[in-house]
């Protein structure tokens, strides 16, 4: 069940998408810290730039591909009947594809 | 495999190396902030949707238990990203000895206590 056969690209996939949700975390804690005040037009103006809107939705994107790497790491150390782990699998892969569509509907709606 | 050697399951009995309390605190904060996806996602879509929805979120997180779910939200996520920049700059052949990985997780720990101090600051700032 891991996204390639050999696991390094699991653990490279874990990188990339760390190094820019890293980024994209102190992207936003900047936005907020350099305003003494957010008010709603700073924030929606930020959101309405297609720049930020795409980096979002990548960011979103970046999250699910972690969130299962880390997950199946998890779930495969902790969780031993297959069963129950292949179950919590799918619950996992849908929720956080479920996530990237509400993000869409976040951004775009 | 079946061995005669004594086992402790008990993770309480046992006193861990501050590398490995760094590395399940990990695990732990990446599984918290999963968690709260949710509601990073809805927080965003409300305070995007109006300035009256702005203002839903502002009030929200003037209610103690918001405030309190939001310290949980930064203290999980400033000490996952911490402790990811240590397993990064380990990656890339830094601070690999055990001295500085022991150094290291004391840094991550410190850091972690000092940004999240300084969020319940600016948070408790929100009310004024």
């Amino acid at each position: 069940m891991s996204l390639g056969g050999t696991g390094l690209r699991d653990w490279l996939v874990q990188r990339y998408t760390a190094v820019f949700l890293g980024i994209y975390t102190l992207f936003m804690v900047g936005f907020v810290l350099i305003r003494p005040e957010v008010t709603y037009e700073d924030w929606l103006g930020l959101f309405a730039s297609p720049f930020m809107q795409i980096s979002t939705l990548f960011a979103l994107v970046c999250i699910a591909f972690h969130a299962w790497v880390g997950l199946w790491t998890v779930l495969t150390d902790y969780v031993k009947p297959p069963f129950l782990r292949y179950l919590l699998e799918g619950v996992i892969i849908f929720t956080l594809f479920g996530y990237v569509i509400w993000g869409i509907f976040v951004l775009w709606g | 495999m079946q061995t005669k050697r004594p086992r402790n399951i008990n993770p309480l009995s046992i006193s861990l190396p501050i590398g490995a309390l760094v590395s399940i605190t990990h695990r732990l904060s990446g599984i918290l902030v999963f968690l709260l996806i949710p509601l990073f996602l809805w927080g965003l879509q409300i305070s995007l949707i109006s300035p009256e929805g702005f203002n839903v979120i502002r009030d929200y997180l003037q209610s103690p238990l918001y405030k309190c779910i939001a310290i949980l939200a930064a203290a999980g996520l400033i000490f996952h990203l911490l402790a990811g920049i240590r397993h990064l700059l380990m990656d890339l052949h830094i601070g690999e000895s055990l001295k500085a990985g022991r150094f290291s997780a004391r840094l991550v720990i410190l850091l972690s206590l000092i940004l999240l101090i300084l969020f319940v600051y600016k948070l408790g700032r929100v009310a004024l």
